[in-house]
């Protein structure tokens, strides 16, 4: 990602001599911080609305951020190696209406999980294999492939909609597991477990770290680089066609505009959940407690009849806030000891 | 002269737009005619705008995502203007529309300089913020044509020696590109900053000062837009230009902007912006529906980066493998 890069090469990263304890270092960290935001929302919420502490209320607040979640766990790997996917709502949109086609001739609900799977993965490969095997920087490439698979779906579908999903494809959107616990949050709890092992516990997570600190000497202590980055193309398109499947499956219906902005929110998440956007550092536990003070925000709003848009704007101003606020902080310091 | 010509980007982009031209031409000789084709540049006046200012920040190793954000607040602000004072002049409003995306350009300069934040995050959260803040400055309401002043529509339509203002606007643009990327210090920066920013710095190139001087500039021309858009459109809301900033990263990539900064020419951005114009303006004449738009877009840019990346790998010693090429 060359872009992200720009200046911040020239400073370079420092390592501290010794490492402090583990207990100092959760104290310090930025996932304790978050998870202080996510408890303060929670109770200003519960505050600011009588209705927010409805365990039905609570449950549905949490589609707010599941399916975006999804893809920002793949994502989170993504931005840790280095590179970038912007075409993930656009994934969406293309899987969606593909799901939405196979319809009107006829598929089943397992066919139609098929195709979602199908076609976000092929996205996925369509993009890893751009940046990978021409060796192109990401960002461009899919700011690209996000205008071509939105494209597509404009294409087919002009500005008709699908509908008339089989009533059992529901299930994916709209389901619950056991009493309030829906099939989301629960595909997102074993997601959030699957992605941390790979992260943390697996060589190929190891990999991730390394590629995104420094490539070359990831080639050159024998990681194979491209097929990494290829791999994590892969899985941000087989996340997106998950995703596809939940919201289509929500909505019941599928328009070329469906999903659209999401990328931002993804990456919002990710960057909120302290994966560092030149890569290299970050967890799957930030990007989880992101999500869920993402969704309570979100729905706290909601809850006072903001519009979304405005939404929008407190989103934007946290992206910038939450990358900009540590670095004040560190130039404040360093004016400090000088 | 002529195989240089032959060999550089700009060369064969302006055969493609003519290969474009005599294709469509041949079926529908009306779209060349000499009328439609002012009629064409003069639809891509605001896209060419833009382009140029964008190229001045890709140079330089940033991208500005937040430009149509810019030029709709810009468009919104003087809108409401308008409407609140219908006698305020044109050139005061012109000041304004200008003084303001030049500020918008300044916030996100000022981020990438300062606090050495990406400037795709910059520019991502101040895209989101300023649409936001059209929409709680107007209230989600449309300001229409009637509600709006006559001179203030008419500026920009006014014709003069055959051309409208707008399409002299681009003009105007272009010329004083050439001058300041070709003539001055600034031009030199943005090429110094983008080609290697170690060296920029041991030039005597503050690099974070000449980003941000891009910014500043993309944000005016954002600003200046943003006035001609709502003028020429003659409607003001939340939505206009939306999507427009990929419009406008994909004509400097279509013309040969180098996306890793340092490479690239004004006739480069001025032919992608007109290819993606004629593009735009031809699909309803040959009976292609609008929808197809996007995913043409998205097309060229894929193709544009990669034949960008193909003919510059050739250029300097091999050393050492970069690591994505390898395996």
């Amino acid at each position: 990602m060359n872009l992200a890069s720009g200046t911040s090469q020239v400073s370079g990263r420092q390592i501290p001599d010794r490492r402090r304890s583990p207990l100092q270092r959760f104290l310090t960290s930025w996932e304790l911080l978050l998870l202080g935001v996510a408890v303060a929302v929670f109770i200003i919420n519960s505050f600011a609305s009588p209705y927010f502490l409805d365990p039905w209320n609570l449950s549905d607040a949490t589609f707010n951020f599941t399916e975006k979640a999804l893809i920002a766990f793949a994502m989170a790997l993504l931005i840790i190696s280095g590179e970038i996917d912007l075409s993930v709502a656009s994934i969406i949109a293309l899987a969606s209406t593909a799901m939405g086609f196979a319809v009107q001739l006829g598929a089943d609900t397992s066919l139609l999980v098929l195709i979602g799977l199908g076609v976000g993965l092929a996205c996925g490969a369509f993009n890893g294999f751009l940046v990978t095997g021409f060796g192109l920087p990401s960002i461009v490439v899919t700011i690209g492939t996000m205008s071509l698979f939105r494209g597509i779906s404009y294409i087919v579908l002009g500005d008709k909609a699908y509908t008339g999903y089989p009533s059992d494809f529901a299930f994916f959107g709209q389901g619950y597991v056991w009493w309030v616990i829906s099939f989301e949050l629960v595909l997102f709890a074993v997601m959030a477990i699957l992605f941390a092992i790979l992260l943390h516990r697996t060589n190929f997570g190891r990999a991730v770290y390394v590629i995104g600190n420094n490539p070359v000497g990831a080639l050159f202590s024998g990681i194979r680089v491209s097929r990494v980055k290829f791999t994590l193309f892969l899985l941000t398109g087989l996340m997106s066609g998950v995703a596809a499947i939940c919201l289509t499956s929500r909505l019941g219906a599928t328009r070329p505009s469906i999903a659209f902005g999401w990328e931002l929110e993804v990456v919002t998440m990710v960057v909120l959940g302290g994966i560092s956007i030149l890569g290299g550092s970050g967890t799957i536990p930030g990007v989880v407690i992101a999500a869920f003070v993402m969704g309570m925000v979100t729905f706290g709003f909601g809850l006072l009849n903001v519009p979304g848009i405005v939404m929008s704007i407190f989103i934007g101003l946290l992206l910038i806030a939450v990358i900009a606020l540590p670095r004040i902080a560190r130039q404040l310091l360093a004016r400090r000891r000088t | 002269m002529i195989q240089s010509l032959i060999k550089s980007r700009e060369g064969i982009l302006a055969a493609a737009i003519l290969a474009l031209l005599l294709v469509i031409s041949t079926r529908f000789p009306a779209f060349a005619a000499p009328k439609n084709l002012a009629n064409v540049f003069n639809d891509t006046a605001p896209l060419i705008i833009l382009a140029l200012g964008q190229m001045a920040v890709i140079l330089t190793r940033c991208i500005d995502l937040s430009v149509a954000a810019n030029l709709a607040l810009t468009g919104m602000v003087v809108a409401m203007l308008n409407t609140a004072m219908p006698d305020l002049p044109v050139p005061l409003i012109l000041l304004i529309a200008v003084a303001l995306g030049t500020l918008m350009g300044l916030v996100n300069g000022l981020l990438v300089w300062k606090l050495d934040i990406p400037p795709i995050v910059v520019t991502l959260g101040t895209m989101t913020i300023y649409r936001g803040i059209i929409f709680v400055i107007s209230g989600g309401e449309w300001i229409n044509a009637h509600e709006m002043s006559p001179a203030f529509k008419a500026f920009p339509r006014e014709v003069i020696l055959g051309l409208p203002v707008l399409s002299w606007m681009a003009i105007l643009v272009v010329i004083g590109f050439i001058v300041l990327v070709g003539r001055s210090p600034l031009g030199r920066a943005f090429y110094a900053v983008g080609g290697n920013p170690h060296a920029a710095v041991y030039t005597g190139i503050n690099v974070g000062r000449t980003q941000c001087a891009a910014f500043v500039l993309s944000g005016a021309l954002a600003g200046l837009t943003g006035y001609l858009w709502v003028a020429r459109y003659a409607v003001a809301y939340v939505d206009i230009a939306g999507g427009f900033e990929l419009e406008v990263v994909a004509a400097c990539v279509i013309g040969g902007i180098s996306i890793a900064g340092g490479i690239g020419s004004v006739g480069g951005a001025l032919l992608g912006a007109l290819f993606l114009g004629i593009v735009k303006n031809a699909l309803p004449v040959v009976n292609i529906s609008p929808f197809w738009q996007l995913a043409i877009s998205g097309s060229a840019i894929i193709i544009a980066v990669a034949f960008n990346a193909t003919s510059n790998r050739t250029k300097g010693r091999v050393i050492l493998k970069k690591a994505e090429h390898a395996l």
